[in-house]
């Protein structure tokens, strides 16, 4: 099978892999070399394969044709249990923690024979963060844990079993800027200790920084793999969309913003009694972007909820020109023309209904306006193939059930839908979460429409390049208070980064 | 003081098949599965530990059937969640009327063969669920009624209920278990063979289940055959898992609180206090009913409810 002698330094050398899905080829040809003391970005769009590819190292899918070598032995991995013995461990997008067990016990799960003791086990786990530089408290439980420690803790987990290749499926997409900075340190010092890193990232300024080698693919194909200190930003980009793309977010000059929406005050409890939103008080201007800056948690849902009237607040006052809307109901507030494009973190749960078409989703916004008793889907079926043609959705067709769709495609319908009612407040929460750069700039390029219409959007984001360059002014909102509102023209990411956490405030304007 | 120490004996017959009942639904509620079948399960085990034991006349291979056939029932139900993703509830009720109804069917069937008209156990048998007798400690003033004195199913109960105590708590492969029924996902990810340890939990959780049900139908009755011989003690069981707060341990002192409030009726003098026995018999749903909402305001977090509790785990699902 081996065309070419294995080499030993090569921790992972893929020849020719393929794998399809039935019709769809996911992997074609692939290859693919990690060598020990290095990291490698894996690069590429949304269904480009690189998921089906890590998912083959880490025993999940079996290759249908090709060769991997580990440590220049040629393997069969069936398992995740194989890879875990082969030294590969893969850190999850999605952390896998259990969240009532400590940081020990999530580090030793899985693995066979007697149970350590407590201490013994302690000890060993504070050696191991103390050759890597990581901070834990082992005996913390999961739900107690910030979204950092979570990423500890999995890291942690493969360390633990001793894995010298080490897979990150986008580790920076929840972190701050200051914990990026921390964990691409971290990183380097597992460079050094000789491990073998891939990390995957549709962040290209992550990749400059922190790759040696950028592995690109496309369209399940790998194109090129080029030496980081040779390449550049447009290049990689090029070769992962497969043509020239012009990376700069438009910002046009807000036209005569006027305050539409006050917030005063604003005091939101969760339903378990902690404060969600602390006081707050903001104004959302007609024909401007308002970004939402936080970590996740930090106040963003129930924000949104409670200016669309789903969730009930304690204190303050929210007035729509003039108008106070706490209080009304969802459907009054909608009747305004207040629109939430909410995508929530598992996508379809807020806004659409997973199992109905296209038509029956714009038909849930659109009903009450119809009158007679039986409802009538033609201007619904209409405004489903509208969208389907402006937007270029990828759908077999406007009934399949939306949750058929990619993450993308579904992102596209809820927007949509919402701009199509012609609102005058716009709230889309990570409307580009999960989305290829393609259909990101697709995103960016409505919200950019909508401001120039004059309605005042409100962008709550994950990603900080994007939120500066997007938005006229940001909001940041740290433990549901305000930690900075500022002009997103003259702020640094790192200064945000640091609101985010609290640590210091930005200037907030009148 | 006699009458106490007496009741207290009555308290932890009446709940030991009880405990046994717990211990099994906690090794399923563990990896994540609520079967809500354990009457049935018991019912089964009632029925194959009686008749084995009536035709073979042996006190060991009773016990064997009994659990064998408490693991019959989990299987099904094992199948139908695990493998075929049946939604749990159902399931669970489903096998509490199969399991009541086959019991019964088959000791009335079995009853047509007997002479006398009734099933009884050979001495063979009933001569080992007498009470042991250790001498001198069973001799022992109090101590010795209190502790050394029962029949071989308290200790087998207690014994599991440690056991499996150890098992969960104890053990890096107790762990590994209750991953399963916190988080399925993580567990598969960190290697564990989630469907494995599924159906090994849930069967080994019917079998124990099975022998409880043997303690009803061969024990209560004093060796004699009669139809619903479980009547509802695994239902309590179903509540006592969250008074136990998932730990078999727990469930020992649990079983036998709530054994005592069974036999409360027959013990408190009508001097003291005079109500009608349906209070009594009202007693037992009333602390479950208690205990239900005092579990449900407290808000610590911490190993006991599995999170994944009632969900059935597909790997794919996206």
């Amino acid at each position: 099978m081996s065309q070419t002698p294995a080499n030993p330094a090569c921790a992972i050398e893929c020849r020719q892999i393929t794998k399809t899905f039935g019709s769809v080829v996911a992997n074609d040809k692939i290859d693919l070399d990690v060598r020990y003391g290095e990291i490698l970005a894996l690069l590429g769009e949304n269904g480009s394969g690189k998921t089906t590819l890590m998912n083959m190292l880490s025993g999940i899918y079996h290759p249908d044709s090709g060769s991997i070598s580990i440590a220049g032995q040629p393997v069969s991995i069936n398992s995740p249990v194989d890879a875990m013995h082969l030294g590969i461990g893969m850190i999850h997008q999605h952390f896998k923690l259990v969240d009532a067990f400590t940081a020990m016990d999530n580090i030793v799960l899985g693995t066979h024979g007697k149970r350590l003791a407590p201490k013994v086990l302690k000890e060993r786990i504070l050696e191991i963060c103390h050759s890597v530089g990581l901070e834990i408290d082992p005996e913390k439980r999961v739900y107690e844990m910030s979204v950092s420690e979570k990423q500890t803790v999995e890291i942690l987990k493969v360390l633990y079993r001793d894995a010298k290749i080490l897979i990150l499926d986008e580790p920076t997409a929840v972190l701050t800027p200051q914990e990026t900075g921390k964990l691409f340190a971290i990183l380097r010092r597992m460079r050094e200790q000789g491990r073998a890193i891939i990390i995957i990232t549709h962040k290209l300024q992550e990749v400059l920084e922190i790759s040696d080698r950028v592995t690109i693919l496309w369209k399940g194909k790998s194109i090129d793999t080029v030496n980081t200190a040779e390449t550049n930003a447009r290049q990689l980009t090029e070769l992962m969309v497969g043509r020239p793309v012009s990376l700069s977010i438009q910002r046009p000059q807000p036209q005569d913003p006027q305050p539409v929406m006050d917030v005063q005050g604003l005091t939101v409890k969760k339903p378990d009694g902690a404060i969600a939103l602390d006081g707050i008080s903001f104004d959302i201007r007609s024909g401007e972007i308002l970004g939402i800056a936080g970590v996740a948690g930090s106040g963003q849902k129930e924000l949104c909820e409670t200016i669309a009237g789903l969730t009930k607040s304690e204190k303050g006052h929210i007035t729509f020109k003039g108008e106070e809307i706490l209080g009304k109901t969802p459907a009054e507030i909608i009747s305004l023309g207040i629109h939430m494009g909410f995508v929530p973190e598992d996508r379809l749960g807020m806004g659409l209904v997973a199992s109905m078409g296209m038509v029956d989703n714009m038909l849930l916004k659109s009903y009450r306006s119809h009158k007679g008793m039986f409802i009538d889907r033609k201007p619904a079926r209409a405004l489903a193939e509208e969208l389907i043609r402006r937007l270029e959705i990828v759908t077999p067709g406007e009934d399949t059930p939306v949750r058929l769709l990619s993450g993308g495609n579904v992102q596209k319908v809820l927007i949509g839908r919402e701009i199509e009612s012609g609102p005058s407040v716009l709230i889309t929460a990570y409307p580009v979460r999960g989305l290829d750069i393609n259909s990101s700039y697709t995103v960016y390029d409505l919200l950019n429409e909508q401001k120039q219409k004059g309605v005042a959007v409100v962008f709550v984001g994950e990603d900080l390049d994007v939120l500066l360059e997007l938005c006229d002014r940001i909001l940041v909102l740290c433990h549901g208070r305000i930690t900075g509102l500022v002009d997103a023209s003259s702020v640094t990411k790192e200064q945000i980064g640091l609101m985010m956490t609290g640590s210091h405030s930005g200037e907030v304007q009148q | 003081m006699d009458m106490f120490i007496k009741f207290l004996v009555a308290a932890v017959l009446a709940g030991t098949p009880l405990l046994f009942g717990t211990v099994g639904e906690i090794l399923s509620e563990k990896v994540g599965h609520l079967n809500l079948g354990v009457e049935g399960m018991m019912s089964i085990g009632a029925c194959s530990g009686f008749m084995a034991g009536y035709f073979s006349d042996s006190f060991a291979f009773a016990l064997i059937a009994a659990a064998l056939g408490g693991a019959l029932g989990a299987l099904i139900y094992a199948f139908l969640t695990v493998t075929l993703m049946a939604n749990q509830n159902v399931t669970g009720l489903t096998l509490t009327i199969f399991g009541i109804g086959l019991s019964n069917f088959i000791g009335v069937y079995a009853l047509g063969f007997s002479e006398t008209g009734t099933l009884k156990l050979p001495d063979g048998i009933t001569a080992h669920m007498r009470n042991i007798h250790i001498p001198g400690l069973s001799d022992l003033p109090v101590v010795g009624e209190l502790l050394f004195s029962y029949n071989p199913f308290v200790y087998l109960g207690i014994l599991i209920a440690i056991i499996m105590g150890l098992y969960l708590g104890r053990t890096q492969t107790g762990l590994n278990v209750q991953s399963i029924g916190e988080n399925p996902a993580a567990a598969d990810a960190a290697g564990i063979r989630v469907i494995f340890w599924k159906y090994f939990n849930i069967l080994l959780g019917g079998a124990i289940c099975g022998i409880g049900g043997a303690y009803c139908s061969m024990i209560i009755n004093r060796g004699v055959w009669i139809s619903n011989n479980v009547g509802g003690l695994g239902w309590i069981a179903v509540a006592l898992v969250i008074f136990a707060g998932w730990k078999p341990v727990n469930a020992i002192g649990g079983s036998f609180v709530f054994g005592a409030l069974r036999v409360l009726k027959y013990y408190m003098p009508k001097s003291v206090i005079d109500l009608p026995v349906a209070f009594y018999d009202m007693l037992p749903f009333l602390i479950t009913a208690l205990v239900l909402v005092i579990s449900s305001m407290r808000k610590s977090r911490g190993i006991g409810l599995p999170a994944a509790l009632g969900l059935n785990y597909y790997r794919e699902e996206r």
